[in-house]
């Protein structure tokens, strides 16, 4: 039986774990150099910074998952430095492109797609000039890079990754300059994140630590603009005054959103998520998706972080065993679902605690660029009237440009909807379309 | 926007160029950390023409880093790491 995974970040790690547990050899696909996914990814050789001081309380988890990596890797298709940018169903066929640039066709049986996520934004006039970031590209540089993107830097967003990169910086020796969370008392009181104690308690040790360096943050805030330059941020605080920092660095992230360009080209059905606002592609509790022999797992499918994404993994890898008549341990599988089951109630609560700010997106000025790839304002998007997305995406080409609506999408979304008085379901998504990426041709 | 060198830059130091400048980086720089800690600002152009590009998600995500490496065409800046001697234009 051939069978494929892709992505080495927490859920692929923990999906070939059982896969070579029952002694398949999947083909692993990983488009990074190397495996940890987004979260615990790897500096390149040279750095020195232990596994404590980059990953922080997860170290241990981070370690334990490049282990893993390290002890299953020979005992697969280890493929690093390659991007899946096509997937075929009917031929079940997925098109790659190796690290030295070489084209190839890879036929599955049954495919486990672990995509990752990247960050949800906003857009803003200004968004587009140098020094002018995801929430998540701050991290990365730090993390990978050991950079700081500025000596001023202001962070914008919600939730988690928000206030652990401002504590990151902070213990770095480089405090933000202004830290902004659209969410807000009393909102943020959910009583579901109770459901997951070491977390809430991680988030407000963040919090004292933040406040403890006299870090700037204010809540029920959001950016306006960024001036010409990145030479300062314009801001509204919860009061609806507007105010202006100097800056020379902003970060903007509203939580993640999930990459499905691959299961929605696999065939994936999507249902809506009402609470993320965002179309899913649908799956049941193990990771299966409407097409067989297709799993989805980790933040690909659907936000839940690096502890459930293990979860998930392993869960969706024990579904193909099952549905391969390989009989994995069931007792296995009852005890993930249960813990994914407790995950999932406290990630619903944290994404009510911490929402995408949507009438931010859905309100921006008609001039605002907001597809960056093509240079698209939103009034384009409003003046095309159209009544759905991809109608609109092929009389505006928003979310036809390089990066194929990854940042675009869902505001491009929330901009339509509200020009069109109708509901955020209803105006549909960007459909997946190939290559999901840029294909180097030479 | 010039990143701040911060932690884990004590790496052996290599030349490449940019734009036919000689430009010092780090060994474990990706292109996207070298052009924009050397001060250079930018790593690319609008094609339409509402000015310069530094990247935006550093996961090879948005697309908006590319650069050319002599022979090796188009890349995404912050998932190529730099090495001496590469030559880079910016488009």
């Amino acid at each position: 039986m051939s069978v494929v995974v892709v992505g080495a970040g927490p859920a692929g790690i923990r999906a070939v774990e059982r896969l070579v547990a029952a002694g398949l050899r999947p083909v692993w696909i990983e488009e990074a150099p190397d495996a940890g996914g987004r979260v615990f990814q790897k500096p390149p050789p040279g750095f020195a910074r232990s596994a404590s001081v980059l990953y922080g309380a997860d170290h241990a988890r981070a370690s334990a998952l490049h282990a893993a990596h390290a002890a299953l890797r020979e005992h697969t298709d280890w493929r690093p430095g390659t991007m899946v940018w096509n997937i075929r169903p009917g031929p079940a066929l997925l098109d790659v492109q190796g690290p030295d640039g070489g084209h190839e066709s890879l036929g599955y049986e049954r495919l486990i797609l672990c995509t990752g996520a990247m960050d949800r934004v906003v857009p803003i006039p200004g968004w587009t000039q140098p020094g002018v970031t995801a929430l998540g590209a701050a991290q990365i540089a730090l993390k990978t890079q050991g950079l700081a993107l500025g000596s001023r830097v202001a962070l914008c967003g919600t939730g988690p990754l928000l206030l652990l990169l401002a504590w990151q910086l902070t213990k770095a020796g480089a405090p933000p300059a202004l830290v902004l969370e659209s969410a807000d008392w009393p909102g943020m009181l959910r009583p579901g994140l109770a459901w997951n104690i070491p977390a809430a308690l991680r988030g407000l040790g963040w919090m004292a630590g933040l406040r403890r360096a006299g870090v700037v943050v204010r809540r029920g805030a959001v950016p306006l603009s960024v001036a010409p330059g990145c030479e300062a941020l314009v801001w509204r605080d919860r009061r609806g005054r507007e105010q202006r920092t100097a800056v020379d660095a902003v970060a903007l992230g509203w939580g993640l959103k999930p990459e499905t360009q691959l299961a929605d080209l696999a065939g994936a059905r999507f249902a809506f998520d009402a609470l993320q606002r965002l179309w899913l592609p649908a799956r049941d509790p193990a990771g299966r998706c409407s097409v067989p022999g297709v799993y989805l797992a980790g933040d690909g499918a659907s936000i839940g972080g690096s502890v459930v994404a293990e979860l998930a993994g392993a869960r969706a890898a024990l579904a193909l065993l099952e549905d391969a008549g390989l009989r994995p341990d069931p007792l296995e599988s009852i005890t993930l679902d249960r813990a994914l089951a407790r995950e999932a109630r406290f990630r619903r609560a944290l994404e009510s605690a911490f929402p995408y700010p949507h009438a931010l997106a859905a309100g921006m000025d008609d001039a605002t660029l907001l597809c960056r790839c093509e240079a698209i304002t939103a009034g384009e998007m409003r003046r095309s009237a159209a009544p759905e997305l991809n109608r609109g995406k092929a009389l505006t080409r928003v979310g036809m440009g390089r990066c194929q609506g990854r940042l675009c999408g869902p505001p491009a979304a929330e901009v339509l909807a509200a020009a069109m008085g109708c509901d955020i379901a209803e105006i549909g998504r960007l459909r997946g379309q190939m290559p999901v990426k840029p294909v180097v041709l030479r | 926007m010039t990143p701040l060198r911060l932690l884990d830059q004590n790496r052996p130091m290599l030349d490449f160029s940019l734009d036919g400048e000689a430009v010092q980086a780090r060994a474990g720089d990706t292109l996207l950390t070298a052009i924009l800690a050397s001060g250079a600002g930018h790593v690319r152009q609008s094609e339409f023409g509402d000015g310069p590009r530094a990247g935006f998600c550093w996961m090879g995500a948005c697309q908006d880093c590319f650069v050319l490496v002599e022979g090796m065409g188009a890349r995404r800046a912050c998932g190529t790491l730099v090495t001496a001697g590469m030559a880079v234009r910016r488009r």
